[in-house]
């Protein structure tokens, strides 16, 4: 099952000249733009591990696509890898946008599990398949 | 990092009609070049090997754009440089137009100079190097790097030096990423003759070397002139008469850095100015205030057999 996180995740995926192309919008704006993966799916799992530092003083999206592909050649297949960016302007303070990059070869999906609870209730939970294995060993 | 485009039929610039003819004088005026080469000629002295270069460089570059509009596929020129050369020659001033000519041709996409020495590229411990390396190139890329007495990242006597990390890191980035970013190489003639001798990979990776010779004692005076102008001040007769005695003197002595002695003389000029004003104890008018004198100048103590100050007053640049 295709993870649909973040924005364009409806989209086939980026080729590197759109995510350069995207890359540099944020930075255009002024936004820092951040590397992040993880390899837990869970759409509660808002913070992923960061590649790096933030990139606030890179000038032009090939800084970025540089970085991009050395977290590639250590996590391509086996994590999911998101470009985020960060705007400090007061007020805003928080992130722009944030897209996927990078996706596991395999996505198992989610597991919808119902609990039956006080009588006749119900709750309803998603566990990703890939979260029964450690970390590190998912995909 | 090649972009896939996933439609084949999609190639840029294919609706882009093939021009019968191109005139290239025209691109040259209206690029920007002409104007950033007349800048050039007017606010550098002298030079004239330097900017015969550049303007070389700058018409390879126009060539190529020309080519490639008519469909001739050319590689894109290697524009990797060594810059050498005395302290004070021009060699910084230079590769920030270089970055800029190189904008406005649409060879980096930004345009702006990161200059960097080997403390900013070589870490203290194993670890350090790489990441400090990747941070500046990442800094430059859509720019031009300007790496200041290049061979100080190669050791030879310690086998263990941490610069050898960086300077693979750097050829790589210079052999794969053309596109993204132009190195320039900048130090003295006869170290960084040996440092290309020493690093083969960095000699065939540099394409254009750039020689920068010392300023006569008349071109000296000329940038004293542009520097004086730029920060508002002017010389009265006699103190031209006794600058130009001064830039005598001072070539001659150690630690002369041609532009920057000159710019370093003329702000210790100022100071004396200043402290002269100040001393007088009447009011200066407009005139006073842009005038140095014959006695700001001849108060140096090169007139008196001394050294000038040393180090500079003013970090290198
Ligand atoms: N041709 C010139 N015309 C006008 N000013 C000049 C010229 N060359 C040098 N200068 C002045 O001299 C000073 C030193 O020049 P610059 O910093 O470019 O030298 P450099 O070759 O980079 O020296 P270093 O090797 O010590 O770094 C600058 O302040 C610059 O304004
Ligand atoms: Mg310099």
């Amino acid at each position: 099952m295709r993870l649909t996180q973040g924005a364009f995740s409806f989209l086939p995926d980026l080729t590197d000249e759109q995510i350069g192309k995207q890359v540099q919008y944020c930075i255009d704006n002024g936004w820092a733009v951040n590397i992040e993966f993880t390899d837990d799916p869970h759409p509660r799992n808002t913070y992923w591990e960061l590649w790096g530092q933030p990139m606030f003083d890179v000038r032009d999206a090939a800084g970025v696509m540089f970085e991009l592909n050395e977290c590639r050649k250590t996590y391509k297949g086996r994590h999911y890898i998101r470009v985020s960016a960060f705007d400090s302007t007061h007020t805003w303070e928080s992130l722009r946008l944030s897209f996927i990059t990078d996706r596991p070869e395999e996505e198992p999906g989610f597991a919808l599990e119902r609990q039956e609870v006080d009588g006749r209730s119900i709750r309803y939970t998603t566990r990703a398949y890939a979260a029964n294995r450690p970390e590190g060993a998912r995909y | 990092m090649d972009a896939v485009i996933d439609d084949p039929n999609i190639v840029p610039d294919a609706k882009a009609p093939v021009p019968g003819a191109i005139d290239l004088r025209a691109e040259f005026s209206s690029s920007g070049l002409a104007e950033v080469f007349d800048q050039l000629d007017r606010e550098l002295v002298g030079l004239v090997p330097v900017k015969q270069r550049l303007r070389e460089i700058g018409a390879l570059l126009l060539v190529d754009s020309a080519r490639k509009r008519f469909g001739l596929e050319a590689v894109s020129p290697t524009l990797h440089m060594s810059f050498t050369g005395n302290p004070g020659t021009g060699k910084t001033t230079v590769a920030l137009r270089m970055a800029e000519i190189l904008h406005r041709l649409g060879y980096v996409r930004k345009g702006h100079l990161v200059t960097v020495t080997r403390d900013d590229l070589v870490g203290q411990y194993i670890g350090h190097t790489a990441p400090k390396t990747k941070e500046i190139l990442k800094k430059a890329m859509g720019g031009v790097l300007f790496i200041d007495e290049a061979y100080y990242l190669y050791r030879p006597e310690n086998e263990r030096d941490y610069g050898q990390e960086a300077i693979e890191i750097l050829l790589q980035v210079m052999e794969n990423q053309r596109d993204d970013l132009v190195v320039i190489l900048a130090g003295y003639a006869d170290r960084m003759e040996r440092f290309f001798t020493a690093n083969p990979g960095f000699r065939s990776r540099v394409a254009h070397h750039v020689d920068f010779p010392d300023y006569s004692a008349g071109e000296l005076d000329a940038i004293g002139g542009r520097i004086l102008e730029t920060m508002n001040y002017r010389m009265d007769a006699g103190a031209q008469e006794a600058f130009r005695r001064y830039i005598d003197l001072r070539m001659l002595q150690p630690h002369f850095a041609n532009g920057r002695s000159i710019r370093n003389a003329l702000d210790r000029a100022r100071l004396r100015q200043a402290n002269r004003l100040f001393n007088a104890e009447r009011p200066v008018t407009a005139d006073d205030l842009v005038t140095l004198t014959a006695e700001d100048v001849l108060a140096s103590r090169v007139f008196s057999g001394g050294i000038d100050s040393y180090p500079p007053l003013h970090p290198s640049n």
